[in-house]
Parts: structure tokens; C-alpha cells; sequence
């Protein structure tokens, strides 16, 4: 038996979160989401659009992983899974706890893509996977897969 | 050092080339004809189309989520325009050596299963996608037939919600190809979705 805890939050209609198992799904519409994009502290973030049915995304996400454990003080990672909402439970949950992920996860579910892509970046064309590395003095957007050493690397020139 | 400068130099050099490459078209731009491998063995190119007052050509496949959700749209596309002289052309630009539910044998499977009505080619080299520029699937490029050849007037997606059709409001292929066959202006001539990469 399978219990499925839904949270309503009141103040928003659009923010719904999913609890099932150990893994609790923050789903947004990107009115939600925007404020991943706009932190504005002393961390770099380290934003990351993927998803389970992505092969190169999943292929660099230890990638993702590793950065965050090594620089658990300066850096925040977020994975934004852009996974399709019915296989959150059949695809995307059971991969969160396969694969024991331990970055902050956000899932993005807003179909009007054309609305909010240029938002994130002018330059992205929605091919995913796609990285946005920020902190206060330095925004860039990254349309290409990372090996751990160029991710390592593209990081450190935020830390400077 | 100097093989260190030398290879930085090159890697530079290949990243220029291929940002030059991946641009593709733009609106207005004249789009390359084609032959290439339809399922039914035949080959097809643009050309062929004598009558064609453009085209619908779709970069899309098999085997990503998001092409799959659009493939009933594209029939449909296909079913409303071809009579009208828009005809669907769909490209599948996938390496079938990294994504094997790609090949000829599953695309011919898939548009039996499907009843596809159009063209469903495939971009064997890979040469014709990165002339147009597309970079995922579904990718789609409306083409306008003129005296200097197909120029290019929408580049991107189908329309507003991939999740689900009866919730779509924005039909942006319809609303270009209905401009073009009445020879109005239109707004939207490029739109951005969430798609595959295509696969190298």
C-alpha cells in the first residue's frame, strides 16, 4: 500500500509539492520556479535543466553531484528536471532514489515553452542539457554537456 | 608549451567552426533541397513537389518523448495542408548507431503503426539538419515556395502545449501556413520548445 501525501499551498495554485517514499517532488510552473534564476547571496548557483529521458543529461549529472559535494559551502546545485508529470512517479522518482541524489531537485512542468525559454536564456534554443552558472558578479549560460574537470573548471572562474 | 598553444588553438578553431556550423537558417533565408531515403525506399527531394506552395518540414524520430507526443499533430498538420499545397515532410536526424530505435526498420514500423500519410526520410549523413539548423526533435521549419527557391518563414515548434492538445492555444504552424496560403502578414516567425538533442 502506497500512501500519497499531497501538500495544497494556499498561496499559490501553481506550486503543488508530491511526497512519495523518501523523495518529495517540488513542481512548478515557471512563474514558481523564476526565483531558482535570481538568488541573490553570497553562493554561486549552479542550475542545471535535464531529464530522465535525456541520455547526455544523464549522463553528466554525477558530474552535477560531485561539484556539490565538493563545494557544499560556496555552491548550490540545482537540477531542474524537466521530465514529462506521468512519469514523475514511474521514471523520475525511481531514478532520484536509484541514483541517491543529493543536489536540490526542482521539476518544471509549464507547457508554454515558448513563454518562458527566452527567459532563462535568450540563447537557448530548449535542446536540453542546458547549465546556468550564477553568483552576484557573473551570469552565463552554458548550451553543452560538462565533463567533471570543465565543469570543475567553468565553476572556479565564478570563485575567483 | 608550444604543443599545449597548439592544441588550444585548434580546439578554439573547431568550436568557432562549429558555432559557424549550428546557426542554420534564419526567416527569409532560401532552404537547401534535399534527396534523401523516404521509408518506402524511394527518394525524395523538395523538388519533386512541383506544385508545392511550400512545406512543413519536420526534423523529428522515433524515440524522443517529445516527438512522440507531437506525432498525431503532425499527421494531422499533414492531413489539413498537403491538399492545400503545404505538404509535411518529416526528417528523422538521429545517428541510428546511438539510438538505434531510429533505423529505417522502426521508422517504416512506426509510421505503419501510426498511419503516417507524409514523407518520413531519413538524414542518413546527417547533412541536411545542421543546414537548417535544427538541434532537436521535433524541430520544425515551414518553407515558402518562391522564384529564388524554398525561403524560410517559421522556425520551431508545433504549438503552445506538447502535453496536450486540447489545451493548446497557440497553433503556431497553422497560424504561419494560413498567412502564407493567404498572403498576409504573420507574427510569430520563431518559437522555442523543450525538445531531444539531436543525436550524433
Amino acid at each position: 500500500m502506497k500512501y500519497l501525501f499531497v501538500f495544497v499551498i494556499l498561496f499559490s495554485v501553481s506550486c503543488k509539492s508530491e511526497k512519495k517514499g523518501t523523495v518529495e517532488l517540488e513542481v512548478l510552473d515557471f512563474n514558481g520556479f523564476t526565483h531558482y534564476l535570481e538568488f541573490n547571496d553570497s553562493k554561486t548557483y549552479v542550475v542545471n535543466f535535464w531529464a530522465t529521458w535525456c541520455a547526455p543529461c544523464v549522463k553528466e549529472l554525477p558530474h552535477f553531484e560531485m561539484l556539490q559535494s565538493k563545494y557544499k559551502d560556496s555552491v548550490e546545485v540545482i537540477l531542474v528536471s524537466l521530465d514529462f508529470p506521468h512519469q514523475y512517479d514511474t521514471k523520475l522518482v525511481p531514478f532520484i532514489q536509484k541514483h541517491d541524489l543529493k543536489s536540490k531537485i526542482v521539476v518544471l512542468d509549464d507547457p508554454d515553452m515558448n513563454s518562458w525559454i527566452p527567459k532563462v536564456d535568450p540563447q537557448w534554443d530548449g535542446a536540453i542539457p542546458v547549465t546556468l552558472i550564477y553568483n552576484t558578479s557573473k551570469r552565463l549560460f552554458y548550451s553543452r554537456t560538462f565533463s567533471y574537470q570543465e565543469l570543475e573548471a567553468e565553476l572556479k572562474t565564478f570563485l575567483l | 608549451m608550444k604543443t599545449i598553444l597548439t592544441l588550444l588553438v585548434l580546439l578554439t578553431t573547431v568550436t568557432f567552426a562549429q558555432n559557424a556550423e549550428s546557426k542554420g537558417y534564419d526567416i527569409g533565408d532560401i532552404a537547401t533541397d534535399f534527396k534523401l531515403t523516404n521509408i518506402d525506399g524511394n527518394t525524395v527531394s523538395l523538388s519533386n513537389f512541383k506544385d508545392a506552395k511550400g512545406f512543413i518540414v519536420v526534423f523529428t524520430c522515433n524515440t524522443c518523448p517529445y516527438a512522440v507526443a507531437y506525432e498525431d499533430r503532425i499527421e494531422a498538420l499533414n492531413k489539413k495542408y498537403a491538399k492545400k499545397g503545404f505538404p509535411v515532410i518529416a526528417i528523422m536526424p538521429n545517428n541510428v548507431q546511438t539510438k538505434p530505435g531510429d533505423s529505417m526498420e522502426a521508422m517504416q514500423k512506426r509510421a505503419k503503426e501510426k498511419g503516417f500519410t507524409f514523407p518520413y526520410l531519413m538524414d542518413s549523413d546527417q547533412s541536411i539538419f545542421p543546414k537548417y539548423g535544427a538541434t532537436k526533435t521535433p524541430h520544425v521549419y515551414v518553407l515558402e515556395s518562391t522564384d529564388r527557391g524554398p525561403v524560410v518563414e517559421y522556425i520551431g515548434a508545433i504549438d503552445d502545449n506538447y502535453k496536450d492538445a486540447a489545451l493548446v492555444k497557440t497553433k503556431y504552424v497553422e497560424n504561419a501556413v494560413d498567412a502564407l496560403l493567404s498572403g498576409v502578414d504573420f507574427e510569430v516567425h520563431k518559437t522555442k520548445a523543450i525538445g531531444c538533442s539531436i543525436k550524433l
